[in-house]
């Protein structure tokens, strides 16, 4: 049996709008509709979508902060909004956007009141937080008070807090939001080692791809609360329209290059940029233009993930709910 | 445990504005002063009033001073960090937590109301019993009896800021409520006027609304004017108030919980 099942999920909410001076009216926000999905222990799954997509309305699911409208819903085998305190010690939970910690607390004062909230016992908490103290570099930041925390040591706090109980399942929402580019790389490292050394199943989800390029083999695209595409990565560029680029360096200027399967995109001078489809080989195109020109020097660039989530994002609606 | 834990850090929290402690000490002590003599004046003008006499009525003012803080009656303490974590959201994290949501909140106030006892609390009743004559409670009883009294105080006090501080689940902001709370605690609690020299049935009102608790029964158990089975009765009016308020914060925080968990906040 899969860790978490989603069967016809689906969450709306009612929101008040004013019409005119006094009269207000009632509008349904579908923020998840009709969602089903699974995934098993030790997976490590990507989360994605537009702004307002249904991606944390989703995590608030699944953590049992939230009672769906309709569908049903499985966690460990628990009902997360029937036995939510149950479910609790089974799973964490990281907030990007908002801290468990406490401002006014050190760290290690946090982490304290989280051994007493949890009952964990104290020589497994010992054990784990001089492994997350190692692992996430805060030694030097476990007498701070949270408030003095910059975001990206923060984050490593609550990501400690978040583990400190052993849950099975680690949901992130946009858990790299506001990081530097060193920190994210940390932060990932972290992750992958939680997932392959403590069996942690991972949930995350987050607007930067690169994060889901480095630790997720799947990804679940959402729009409108509607899943649109769940599966790898590199079905993900397949399902796109997406191409991956020539970029050619001819020994003089030219006419626009023409050889079969590729079309130049740009010219400038001597470099010409052909683009050819991403599932296409580059070889026969690589020959064709090797064979015919004066070739100085020659470049692929691979498709940028960003360009085909945003296809999928605003593409037509065929392509979204095929 | 853990709820003792959360007193100890209240406790702790608190103990770091060293500056503003003093400020309000001396605060404490100027109306202190100021009503001590208006007291004085009522008292050499009808030494009977209320049935107290002159020497129970500064024992009032001063005790008086000493309680706003430790009961927090113009509000404040633990439910305003709640109602600030309303606005912010944060609150669907603390009712995430696998502990009691009540129980929370009131060790943490319990652990201010300690550290204002010992400061708010016992400077000004010491400033007091300095320049005035005072009365101490006559028997090992009355002061046992006292600190209950003032423990009940708090909860009382505790629960009328939690269903304050829980309007903002649905007003979002408490802050016109909180006002309005903190006239009614001020007026009904005897903090200006000791509620035995309110007139005739009035009196009688006031004395059983929950607010009585907060200056009166512990004051009268300090002045020894409650004793035996009367210290009791007091005691059980407080916990009996102490029952309803919690009882109907948890119903109020059922709600809110269903309102953030079923509505989305
Ligand atoms: N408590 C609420 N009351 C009313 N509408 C809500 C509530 N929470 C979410 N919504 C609506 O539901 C939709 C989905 O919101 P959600 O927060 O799940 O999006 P998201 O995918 O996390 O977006 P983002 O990337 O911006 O964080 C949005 O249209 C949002 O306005
Ligand atoms: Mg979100």
């Amino acid at each position: 049996m899969s860790l978490i099942q989603v069967e016809n999920l689906s969450r709306t909410f009612v929101v008040r709008r004013r019409v005119g001076r006094f009269r207000r009216e009632a509008q349904v926000v579908r923020a998840v509709d009709d969602l089903s999905f699974t995934v098993d222990r030790g997976e490590m799954v990507g989360y994605i979508g537009p702004n307002g997509a249904g991606k944390s309305t989703t995590i608030k699911m699944l953590t049992g902060i939230l009672v769906p409208t309709a569908g049903r819903l499985s966690v460990a085998g628990i009902d997360p909004s029937r036995d939510r305190v149950e479910l609790t010690r089974r799973i964490g939970v990281v907030f990007g956007q908002r801290t468990t910690l406490w401002w006014d607390l050190p760290l290690r004062d946090s982490f304290e009141l989280l051994r007493r909230i949890y009952r964990v016992d104290t020589a497994r908490f010992r054990r784990n937080l001089a492994e997350f103290t190692e692992l996430l570099d805060l030694g030097g930041l476990l007498d701070t008070p949270v408030r003095q925390l910059s975001l990206g040591q923060r984050m490593r706090g609550d990501l400690a807090a978040a583990l400190l109980h052993d849950p099975e399942i680690l949901y992130l929402d946009e858990p790299t939001i506001g990081l530097d580019v060193v920190s994210k790389g940390r932060l990932r490292e972290f992750l992958r080692s939680i997932n392959t050394e403590r069996d942690v199943t991972l949930l995350l989800t987050t607007h930067d791809l690169q994060d889901i390029e480095q630790l997720c083999s799947r990804v679940m695209v959402i729009d409108h609360g509607s899943l649109v595409y769940d599966g790898t990565l590199a079905g993900l560029h397949a399902r796109g329209s997406s191409t991956r680029t020539l970029v050619v360096d001819l020994v003089d200027a030219a006419d626009p290059i023409d050889v079969p399967g590729a079309d130049v995109r740009r010219v400038d001078g001597p470099r010409q940029w052909l683009s050819f489809p991403a599932d296409a080989s580059a070889a026969p195109v690589v020959a064709a233009v090797a064979a015919r020109y004066d070739v100085a020097d020659l470049s692929i660039s691979e498709p940028d993930i960003e360009d085909v989530i945003r296809q999928i994002y605003t593409g037509p609606d065929q392509l979204r709910f095929s | 445990m853990l709820y003792v834990a959360l007193a100890v850090r209240a406790f702790r929290r608190y103990s770091t504005y060293i500056a503003a402690t003093l400020a309000g000490i001396f605060t404490n002590c100027v109306f202190g002063v100021i009503i001590s003599f208006t007291y004085i004046a009522v008292w050499q003008q009808n030494p009977d009033a209320g049935g107290y006499d002159v020497t129970d009525a500064l024992t009032y003012c001063w005790l008086a001073q000493a309680m706003i803080m430790t009961v927090a009656i113009w509000g404040g303490g633990a439910p305003d960090e709640l109602a600030a974590r309303i606005r912010t959201g944060d609150v669907a994290i603390d009712l995430y937590r696998p502990v009691n949501f009540l129980g929370w909140w009131l060790a943490s106030d319990l652990g201010r109301a300690a550290y204002h006892l010992l400061t708010r609390g016992l400077a000004p009743t010491a400033v007091g019993a300095l320049l005035f004559d005072l009365r101490f409670p006559p028997s090992m009883a009355a002061w046992a009896g006292f600190l209950v009294a003032v423990v009940l105080a708090v909860v009382v006090s505790f629960a009328i800021r939690m269903l304050v501080a829980s309007s903002a689940f649905w007003l979002l902001d408490q802050a016109g409520v909180k006002n309005l709370a903190a006239v009614f605690s001020m007026f009904f609690s005897g903090l200006v006027v000791p509620l035995v020299l309110f007139p005739g049935w009035t009196r009688d009102v006031v004395m059983v609304l929950p607010w009585s608790a907060f200056v009166q029964v512990p004051v009268d158990i300090w002045l020894g004017r409650r004793t035996g089975v009367s210290l009791l009765s007091g005691l059980a009016f407080q916990v009996g108030w102490c029952v309803v308020l919690l009882a109907l914060c948890a119903l109020v925080l059922r709600r809110a919980n269903r309102k953030v968990v079923v509505q989305g906040g």
